[in-house]
C-alpha cells in the first residue's frame, strides 16, 4: 500500500514519541502521594502532567495523520500492550525513590536535546509540540539532576541506593537512541533528528552529573531493547491494563 | 460593519477569565491568536499554554459560553504553531499577576536551562532576597518561592 502519499512512517514515528511520554507519565503517577515530601508529590504530578500533555498532542496529531477518525483516546486506551512502542527505560516499575529519580534523570538528559532537535523539524506540528516540550523539559531536568547530586553525593545509604539504581537502569539507555528505517526515512526529509547525533549530548550531561554525584556507570552492561517493537516486560501489561480499565469498561463515556 | 463585530467579539473573547488564575484573562495571557466574524458566526483560534495544562478544555468551553451570551455562534479551535510563550503575557497581565501575589515570568527566550535560575523579586515587598523551595507549584505554570525579607511564601509564573 505504500506510495508517495503513504503517511505510515510518520504515524509510527509520532506514536513512538507519544508512547514514550505517556508510559513514563503513568509510572510517575503511580508514585504520587508516595514521595518523600509534599513538594516532591507536586513535582511528580506536574512532570507527569507535562508528559501527558505531550502525549495528547502527539496522539491528536497521529489521528490527523492516519485519517481514520481516531482521537487521542483511541491511541491511549484502545491499543493493546504489544502495540505500544515506548523504550523499556520508561516502563521500568517503580522501586525506591533513588530508582525513580535515576530513571527520570536518564530520560530527561535524553529528552532535552531530543526535543531541541525536533523543534527544528520540517514538520510544523512536530516542531511546535517540541518547541514547548523543550522548555518544560528544562525544568524536569533541573529537578532530576538536583536529586541525582543531592542523593548520590549524600549519605552512605543514599549513595549506595543511587549507585544501585544507575547500575540497574543503565542497560536500558541504549534503546533511547535506537533508530530504524522509520527514523532514517524521516531524517532525509528533515522531519526527524538523527538519534546518534543526540547521544553525544546525552553522554556529556550524564557523565557530568554522575561525576558531581560521585556515581559511576557500568562499563560492560549488556544493553536491552525491544520496547519499540512492542516486546515489553511483564509488569508493563499490568500498567497498561490499569490505565485502560475504566475506558474499556465504559466505552465512549464522558463527564 | 464587519469590523465592529470583529472588535466586539474579540473583546468578549479576550475578556474570558483563566479558570485557574481568575485574576487574569486569556487576553492578558496572550492566548487569543485570531477572531474572525462572519455575520454572527465567530471563528476563534486560541493557542494552548502549558502542554499539560488541564484548563485548556475549560477555556474552550468558557469562550463558547461568553460568545453565546453576547449573541454569537462560536467555533473555537486551538493552534499549536507558533507555540505559546510566557513572553506573550501582556504588561497589564504581568501587573495583575504581581497584584495577585504571583511573580511574573522572566523573559523566556529560547528556554535554555541556564535562564531558570535568574533572581526573582518578591511580589509583595519587592525584595530580591528570595529562595526557591519547590521546583513545581500548585498549577503547571508556577513554582514555589519564599521571601527571606518579609518571610511570605509566593509563587513564580514559570518562564516558558
Amino acid at each position: 500500500m505504500s506510495g508517495p502519499t503513504d503517511n505510515s512512517p510518520l504515524l509510527t514515528y509520532v506514536l513512538r514519541q507519544g508512547d514514550r511520554s505517556l508510559v513514563l507519565a503513568q509510572r510517575l503517577l503511580e508514585n504520587v502521594a508516595h514521595a518523600p515530601e509534599l513538594e516532591e508529590d507536586m513535582a511528580l504530578g506536574n512532570i507527569a502532567l507535562d508528559l501527558i500533555g505531550q502525549a495528547r498532542l502527539l496522539y491528536t496529531y497521529a489521528g490527523e495523520i492516519d485519517g481514520e477518525g481516531n482521537d487521542e483516546n483511541h491511541y491511549a486506551y484502545w491499543r493493546d500492550d504489544t502495540d505500544f512502542t515506548n523504550p523499556l527505560l520508561v516502563e521500568q516499575p517503580n522501586g525506591d525513590f533513588a530508582h525513580l529519580v535515576t530513571r527520570q534523570f536518564l530520560y530527561d538528559a535524553f529528552a532535552a536535546p531530543f526535543w531541541a532537535a525536533l523543534a527544528m523539524s520540517s514538520d510544523e506540528s512536530l516542531a511546535a509540540i517540541a518547541a514547548k516540550a523543550v522548555k518544560e523539559t528544562a525544568y524536569h531536568l533541573r529537578h532530576s539532576r538536583g536529586w541525582m547530586i543531592r542523593l548520590g553525593d549524600g549519605t552512605d545509604e543514599s549513595h549506595q541506593r543511587m549507585q544501585a539504581a544507575v547500575d540497574q537502569l543503565w542497560r536500558f539507555t541504549d534503546e533511547l537512541f535506537e533508530q530504524d528505517a522509520v527514523e532514517e526515512g524521516l531524517q532525509a526529509g528533515g522531519v526527524a533528528p538523527d538519534m546518534e547525533a543526540l547521544r553525544a549530548q546525552w553522554t556529556a550531561t550524564v557523565d557530568a552529573v554522575l561525576a558531581e554525584a560521585t556515581l559511576t556507570h557500568p562499563e560492560d552492561s549488556t544493553m536491552r531493547n525491544g520496547g519499540r517493537r512492542g516486546a515489553h516486560d511483564e509488569p508493563f501489561s499490568f500498567l497498561i491494563g490499569e490505565m485502560q480499565v475504566v475506558a474499556r469498561a465504559h466505552p465512549g463515556a464522558s463527564w | 460593519m464587519v469590523t465592529d463585530v470583529d472588535t466586539r467579539a474579540r473583546e468578549v473573547v479576550e475578556g474570558v477569565e483563566d479558570p485557574e488564575l481568575p485574576y487574569v484573562t486569556i487576553g492578558d495571557l496572550g492566548m487569543v491568536r485570531d477572531v474572525q466574524a462572519d455575520g454572527t458566526q465567530i471563528t476563534v483560534k486560541l493557542t494552548p499554554t502549558y502542554t499539560g495544562c488541564p484548563a485548556t478544555e475549560q477555556i474552550r468551553d468558557d469562550v463558547c459560553v461568553a460568545l453565546a451570551d453576547a449573541g454569537y455562534d462560536a467555533d473555537v479551535s486551538f493552534v499549536l504553531s507558533p507555540p505559546w510563550t510566557t513572553d506573550w503575557i501582556t504588561e497589564v497581565g504581568r501587573e495583575k499577576l504581581t497584584k495577585a501575589g504571583i511573580a511574573p515570568p522572566h523573559q523566556a527566550g529560547d528556554g535554555h536551562e541556564t535562564r531558570l535560575d535568574l533572581p526573582v523579586a518578591c511580589p509583595r515587598c519587592g525584595s530580591r532576597h528570595t529562595k526557591r523551595y519547590g521546583d513545581f507549584g500548585s498549577t503547571a505554570c508556577k513554582t514555589n518561592f519564599v521571601c527571606e525579607s518579609c518571610r511570605e511564601p509566593f509563587e513564580l509564573f514559570k518562564a516558558l
